[in-house]
């Protein structure tokens, strides 16, 4: 399948339009990276809780 | 009227099917990644330091993650090898399922991401060692050893030593001699084990330009190179042991599969046609390292144990 992206001359349609397939894995990475970053304020608050307040205050 | 194609960015770009999440997981290398887990969790537990575990296991979450990341970045630079050898022909990148760009990405987020909250999170010293070892595997190994000299698998297998050691760093906050004995049983314990993988996938490497040992330096070297380094390893091994860190369960186990991977070694020298002995020697060495390291930790959680009845 070949996928072509027709810049049109109308000025409010310029850029890259992508296929529905295309638009589907950027939601699934949207999600993943949502996902993610949940997960790592999850983690980082339980460890805040670990190791008490201060967590970012620490000798080199 | 500009016309663009979409294909270099476009992942169902072509006859290849679209990414699945499995693509992902299989850019992490989980197997290499399983390997690491296990090996840098017992660094962590023989360091004997009181480590949180939450904290222990955020470590090895970082860990895990970092160890990803360079598989991720050794798949993306290795594409062009990666679709010359029937072994790597159906990775992610050369069967066109992932876009190299996408796994570029993806490997240097992961890495940032695992070094930067393993410093915030558990220690410095482990993550310096985490870069080091990510920056070691891609810059080192991948991008400059691993098609230039049939040394590549040597140096290159620094890499995949460290896990221990950062392991270590992360429980500790520093380094001792115990996971740099770790560290060496790792480094003499690959060229064996890839040399053994080598000699019947030399087409494999040769089709892909790689420069390995029985590429370069013929079969019988290879076999002599293999014999030198068991050599060496055997009583590496032990080495725990010896100086103390272990008891005699570890003796036994380390003495035995010592003795066992000297003997393959052996058979591989002296072997005059066919693979069989590399094929056994290949699929020891997996359970060699196995074999120590989760008698480490079973040495390690009889508490010490074996350790009072040997003193």
């Amino acid at each position: 399948m070949t996928m072509s992206v027709i810049m049109n001359e109308d000025k409010s349609e310029t850029g890259i339009k992508l296929t529905e397939q295309q638009q589907r894995a950027r939601r699934a990475r949207s999600i993943a990276i949502a996902v993610s970053l949940g997960v790592l304020v999850i983690l980082f608050y339980i460890v805040t809780l670990v190791k008490g307040p201060g967590v970012l205050n620490r000798p080199l | 009227m500009l016309k663009t194609t979409a294909s270099e960015f476009d992942p169902a770009a072509g006859a290849a099917a679209p990414a699945r999440w499995q693509d992902y997981v299989q850019l992490l290398k989980p197997r290499v990644m399983s390997l690491v887990i296990f090996t840098a969790l017992t660094g962590m537990v023989c360091a004997s330091a009181p480590l949180n575990p939450v904290l222990a296991g955020m470590s090895i979450l970082c860990i895990a993650v970092g160890a990803g990341a360079s598989g991720a970045l050794n798949m993306w630079y290795d594409a062009d090898i990666d679709e010359r050898m029937t072994r790597t022909a159906a990775r992610p990148i050369p069967s066109g399922r992932v876009a190299p760009g996408e796994a570029l990405a993806f490997g240097l987020t992961l890495a940032v991401f695992a070094v930067v909250v393993l410093g915030l999170l558990v220690n410095v010293a482990a993550a310096a060692l985490l870069a080091l070892t990510i920056a070691f595997y891609v810059l080192v190994y991948t991008m400059w050893l691993k098609r230039s000299t049939p040394q590549n698998i040597v140096i290159g297998g620094a890499a995949g030593a460290l896990p221990p050691a950062i392991g270590w760093a992360a429980a500790t906050g520093g380094l001792a001699i115990e996971p740099i004995v770790l560290f060496l049983i790792i480094f003499f314990w690959t060229p064996p084990h890839f040399w053994a993988l080598s000699l019947y996938r030399t087409e494999d490497y040769l089709r892909a330009g790689i420069p390995m040992l029985p590429v370069v330096a013929g079969e019988a070297e290879t076999r002599r190179q293999i014999l030198l380094y068991s050599l060496v390893l055997a009583p590496l091994g032990v080495a725990p042991w010896f100086l103390g860190y272990t008891g005699p369960l570890y003796a036994v186990v380390a003495i035995a599969a010592g003795a066992v991977i000297v003997a393959l070694a052996l058979r591989v020298r002296g072997e005059q046609s066919g693979h069989a002995a590399s094929k056994q020697m290949f699929a020891f060495s997996i359970l060699y390292l196995f074999l120590l390291f989760a008698t480490l930790l079973v040495d390690w959680a009889a508490g010490g144990l074996f350790g009072r009845f040997a003193a």
